[in-house]
């Protein structure tokens, strides 16, 4: 063994590298089983026809989302298939109007607009929203807000109008509702403080 | 000069270009946190954002490639094989970046379906080009690996330095390809998109630069092929057995298992380990040699690179990195303070090194030196340095007062954005943005004007 030898170097880079992907592999095909919609981390997209909460588990020391019973996004009852599809639908809103470039998701985006992971507990939306839209649930704050964010200013940084068409807002409503309810190790701590469930 | 080379000179003027640009973009993007009225509804803070870092990525990515067709042949002795192929690609990338600017700026988004995606916003980062674009990118890239691979088989001979190239562009080509899929999970979409973020900027870039150094350095320091290419492979040994990994800390948060936080928390708290080397190698080589050097501005910026790097990616990077701080740094100015340093220290400073390590060649000169080349340096760095300084401020302030005491919420998040101490820090970045936009200038004239007066005779290998 001669470390002043290339070849030394050469085969640990190559070992190395192998091994690690390897690691990286296996860690990859658990990790994937875990966070598919219906994963252990990760909900079905049915969940939306469900009470959302987000509350401190002393066992796992961190901020977990917890599921209760029935609570209808929009007064009505998805099936899986559709609530896919209302997902779908969100997803390429978020895509195509660019929001990852002025929000975040689970913490990745622009940081120039508040983070989105769990926007569907804000409490802003009945202590703000609701009142100033006099819409009568959470969810109708919402669309109503993302439809026209120029009619609701809440602070000089606005939200630009991007044409949300009624559909479109309501998709990603429920977008937001689903991923208010994967599990992300605690992220973001001490959401609402007080908040339990939603 | 090869044709290669004269390519790499056309690359590097587009880099410059669109270095320009992405300063403009940031600067722009900078504007909006002071004054959120500007170009509201006409030009939103979304697209600067996308301009100033998607002109980042690929005015890097050109540097990297001019940098590899300038070194090719004189690694080879030999004119790089297809280079047609590749001086026609090199018009259809600018026009495809010229045509994606348009887009960008006069019709920004369009409806939620799959047109959109193809043909006008993405909308995920970095890789918001329209999907049209990205196989437009693809078909480069691919040009480019068989360049070096059919050259290298023309040529019949292999140094370590290409062995460590032809492989790095391998996981290149292929990670790129994850800048397609639109996944309706955003947790399993986020985790190929950090493949293709985190591989390719804590993996198969670093061993890019990695080789671009090694060249750089036996071209101005004269070192030896052993010493660097020994060097290179510590380096590929500890960036790729610490990043590949360290890819966990970015698994903290999007919906994957609790095991991320420990794995990414230990590898990540390794991945300085390489940039460390990285410093150590550089004040081995400048002692070894005296600090003698042939070229004073590629040597200088080699030595930022360096030590930018360690600074920057690895010390910051190191910085905030455990999941325990990461909880509550994630996702603010913090994050934003270490990625200027990180991709200004990893890759911006060294891509200009290459840049000077051309103009020599093309002044004809064998001594380069001069004042301008110091005031850019200066004025960039100080900066940079400054912007950094001003984002962590704010960054500390938005991690103290919206994420640990406000809780994340809408109302934790106006505040954190209103608090007096980000409010300092936004303005500092902005005064610092424009120090460094003036020292884009100095850099800019310098490239332009460095070694006209010298003279073009007298080896002067001479010790700063």
């Amino acid at each position: 063994m001669d470390i002043q030898d290339p070849g030394f170097w050469r085969a640990g880079a190559i070992s190395t590298t192998a091994v690690m992907l390897v690691v990286l592999a296996i860690l990859t095909i658990d990790s994937l089983q875990d966070i598919r919609a219906g994963g252990s981390h990760v909900p079905k997209y049915d969940v939306i026809n469900q009470q959302i909460g987000y509350q401190y588990d002393w066992t796992r020391r961190m901020d977990v989302p917890v599921i209760g019973g029935q609570q209808l996004l929009f007064g009505k009852l998805y099936t899986e298939a559709e609530a896919h599809a209302l997902m779908r639908k969100g997803k390429l809103v978020i895509q195509s109007r660019a929001c990852m470039d002025c929000h975040t998701f689970f913490g990745n985006g622009a940081y120039y607009a508040p983070d989105l992971t769990k926007a569907w507990l804000d409490p802003a939306w009945q202590q703000i929203w609701m009142p100033m839209t006099a819409a009568k649930t959470r969810e109708d704050a919402m669309v109503m807000f993302l439809m026209h964010p120029d009619r609701y200013p809440t602070w000089g940084r606005e939200m630009p109008n991007l044409h949300l068409d009624e559909s479109e807002a309501q998709a990603v409503v429920a977008y937001l509702k689903w991923m208010s309810a994967v599990d992300t190790n605690g992220f973001p701590a001490n959401f609402g403080q007080t908040q339990s469930q939603q | 000069m090869y044709r290669s080379q004269k390519l790499a000179v056309r690359y590097f003027v587009a880099a410059v270009a669109l270095f320009g640009v992405m300063i403009i973009a940031g600067l722009l993007s900078a504007l909006y946190y002071l004054h959120p009225s500007l170009l509201f509804d006409v030009f939103n803070f979304n697209m600067a954002k996308i301009f100033h870092i998607d002109t980042l990525v690929i005015w890097l990515l050109m540097g990297f490639m001019g940098a590899v067709y300038w070194f090719l042949p004189q690694e080879l002795g030999r004119e790089v094989e297809g280079i047609w192929l590749a001086e026609i690609l090199f018009y259809v990338f600018c026009a495809a970046v010229a045509v994606v600017s348009v887009v960008f700026i006069f019709v920004q988004y369009g409806g939620s379906n799959e047109f959109s995606l193809w043909f006008i916003n993405q909308g995920r980062k970095y890789v918001e080009a329209p999907r049209w674009a990205a196989v437009g990118i693809v078909v480069v890239v691919l040009t480019f690996v068989y360049n070096v691979v059919a050259t290298c088989i023309k040529a019949r001979r292999m140094t370590g330095i290409l062995w460590v190239l032809v492989l790095d562009l391998i996981p290149l080509t292929l990670l790129y390809l994850d800048a397609f899929p639109a996944l309706t999970n955003m947790s399993t979409d986020l985790y190929w998109w950090w493949w293709l973020v985190h591989m390719w900027v804590e993996g198969t870039w670093e061993v890019l630069i990695g080789c671009i150094m090694a060249w750089a350095l036996m071209d101005v320091m004269g070192t030896s092929r052993r010493i660097v290419e020994t060097w290179l492979y510590i380096e590929v040994m500890l960036v790729l057995g610490t990043g590949i990994l360290g890819l966990g800390h970015h698994y903290f948060w999007i919906g994957t298992p609790q095991y991320w936080l420990s794995i990414g928390g230990f590898f990540s708290a390794l991945e300085p380990l390489p940039l460390l080397g990285m410093v150590v190698h550089a004040i081995y080589d400048a002692g070894a040699h005296h600090m003698k050097t042939n070229n004073r501005p590629a040597f200088y910026w080699i030595l930022a690179e360096a030590f930018g790097n360690f600074i920057g990616a690895g010390m910051f990077g190191f910085m905030m990195t455990l999941p325990q701080i990461n909880l509550f740094s994630h996702g603010t100015q913090w994050t934003v303070s270490h990625g200027h340093f990180a991709f200004w220290g990893a890759y911006g400073c060294g891509v200009i090194a290459i840049l000077y390590i051309a103009k020599q060649k093309i002044s004809g000169v064998n001594f380069l030196d001069g004042r301008a080349w110091k005031w850019g340096f200066g004025l960039l760095n100080f900066g940079l340095i400054g912007m950094v300084g001003g984002l962590l401020i704010a960054g500390i302030a938005q991690a103290f007062y919206e994420r640990a005491i406000g809780g994340s919420t809408l109302m934790a998040f106006m505040a954190g954005q209103e608090n007096p101490w980000f409010v300092s820090g936004m303005y500092a970045r902005m005064g610092f943005g424009l120090i460094f936009a003036a020292g884009y200038v100095v850099l800019v004239y310098d490239l332009l004007s460095a070694g006209k007066h010298a003279p073009k005779s007298a080896v002067k290998t001479q010790a700063p």
